[in-house]
């Protein structure tokens, strides 16, 4: 029996659809809210970002607690940056005992690139050791060894980086998270579809899930911007030159048009699983892009 | 070896501001070799501390300048004992574990530390050292091609590169390589990339208990270490 209703999807034929909400930064949640209530009906899962680029937010754990409370289906995202193996291993028990049963793990982004930069990095563990330490929690004991009382049973995810300038290395990392039990990869983002149909080539031998990441850029100061820091982000020029031919005030709309079109094609040609959307601080659109496909 | 960057002057100067007789003890060993404190060294900052003395006006701290071969080392730091008789701190160039070795021999004197100790690297070319080991008690260099990730990854991780290289540098520092993408290129030329392969449990951070201490084995058979 699935554990969730995304695993039960991600095993059926349905093309997928996940999108990302990203908590903020105090104790105002009512965008969060907001968002969490448009989008929970209209896709198969919403993650909650993790501290997304480093940058100190509200927690995931409590964003995946309201998508439950709202009636939606989240994905716990789970880095190992800010937290040692007793911490993350708490939270999880935390998670499974309050119904949030899908896990994306990754080993998260530098403290270097956030807005905390002097913080201890902690990365205790790496992502392929967190995809191994929550098999090993289902398997009744923590990474200890010690015995559970009550064992947890999770929906597991991992991401890659199809569209990296360096591949091969990559493409090992994606092999050791697939052994370690990563049942669906929700991938960084695509912009060159070539690249995406590259990467399906060797990935349809492994048995699992893959779910194109489609960041939705909003113009082309911000996909230069995520070139600059972003961490593993390209956006080639033709996208940003797309995106600088549009008038000022249509350039999101603009964005909005190219996240589309690879989403058509990618759901036309079949390529993988699903996509994963990445509207990056504009969640509000989400809706747009569904109804267009 | 050990590698330190000298404090800056106005740092030094507001450290030793309540001593009025200041002995600057230099490091004979790696803080000569990096240029942060050894014979010269001392010599250049005694100059500096008496001129920003003179020049400001403020101050008459009198200093003497000495340095010992190695003060990570009791052996040398007992030479010590005759030039600290009329001094009222101990200002030491060597590195964090010379200053806590001199401290445990002269319990009565302050002695502070001239320098920021900063890794245990090599010298890469002239006037540039580069960090290359985390003494992190459990080596794993056979399987990386010789090249450290626990180090030269900002993550530290196992398993290969996160997602965030690009162009063979690191999220991190633009300036700086990948280390990951370093070692796959090293395993590639050695024909050992299954090492990459393989799945890396989870580190063992008992291996760095702080304080470590190692004990000879040599020392432990004969039944002391008293040489």
């Amino acid at each position: 029996m699935a554990n969730s209703a995304f695993e039960e999807k991600l095993y059926s034929d349905k093309f997928l659809v996940t999108t990302e909400v990203g908590p903020p930064k105090g104790t105002d949640i009512s965008e969060m809210v907001h968002h969490i209530d448009l989008l929970k009906d209209k896709v198969d899962a919403i993650n909650i970002t993790d501290h997304q680029s480093s940058v100190m937010r509200f927690p995931s754990l409590g964003g995946c607690l309201l998508v439950k409370e709202r009636g939606g289906e989240p994905i716990l995202q789970v880095t190992c940056r800010d937290r040692n193996r007793l911490a993350i291993q708490a939270d999880l028990l935390l998670a499974y005992t309050r119904g949030i049963r899908n896990v994306l793990c990754l080993t998260g982004d530098s403290v270097d690139v956030g807005d905390h930069k002097e913080a201890k990095p902690v990365f205790d563990l790496d992502s392929v050791q967190l995809l191994t330490m929550i098999r090993t929690m289902e398997s009744g004991t923590d990474i200890a060894g010690n015995e559970l009382k009550g064992a947890p049973k999770f929906c597991i995810g991992a991401s890659v980086h199809p569209e990296a300038d360096f591949i091969e290395p990559q493409l090992i990392k994606f092999e050791k998270k697939a052994a370690a039990g990563a049942q669906f990869f929700q991938t960084q983002g695509i912009f060159d579809l070539a690249s995406l149909r590259r990467f399906m080539q060797y990935a349809s031998q492994f048995n699992v899930k893959i779910l194109a990441g489609i960041i939705v850029l909003s113009s082309a100061g911000m996909a230069r911007y995520m070139n600059d820091n972003v961490p593993g982000i390209i956006v080639p020029q033709a996208i940003i030159d797309e995106l600088a031919s549009a008038e000022k005030g249509k350039r999101l709309q603009k964005g909005i048009e190219i996240a589309t079109r690879s989403i058509k094609t990618i759901k036309e040609e079949n390529l993988c699983h699903g996509v994963h959307i990445m509207a990056v601080g504009n969640e509000g659109i989400v809706p747009d892009i569904l109804e267009a496909l | 070896m050990i590698v330190a960057e000298q404090k800056p002057l106005e740092e030094i100067r507001r450290m030793i501001a309540p001593y009025q007789r200041v002995l600057i003890l230099g490091c004979g060993t790696c803080t000569t070799i990096c240029g942060a404190g050894g014979e010269r060294e001392v010599s250049y900052l005694h100059n500096a501390l008496r001129l920003a003395q003179a020049k400001s006006n403020n101050g008459t701290h009198t200093f003497s300048e000495y340095t010992v071969k190695r003060q990570c080392d009791p052996e040398f730091v007992e030479l010590l004992v005759d030039k600290v008789g009329d001094v009222d701190a101990i200002l030491s160039l060597g590195c964090g574990i010379g200053v806590q070795t001199v401290a445990e021999r002269f319990l009565d004197l302050p002695v502070l530390p001239g320098v920021n100790t900063s890794f245990m690297g090599m010298s890469k070319e002239w006037g540039v050292w580069d960090e290359r080991c985390a003494a992190c008690g459990d080596c794993r260099l056979a399987e990386t091609a010789g090249i450290c990730p626990i180090v030269r990854c900002t993550k530290g991780i196992l398993n290969g590169p996160c997602a965030g290289t690009k162009n063979g540098k690191c999220e991190a520092n633009k300036d700086m390589d990948c280390a990951w993408i370093l070692i796959y290129e090293r395993l590639e030329r050695l024909h050992q990339l299954d090492k990459m392969r393989q799945y890396y449990p989870l580190r063992n951070f008992r291996t760095i208990p702080r304080p470590k201490r190692i004990v000879s084995k040599a020392n432990i058979e004969v039944g002391g270490g008293d040489g």
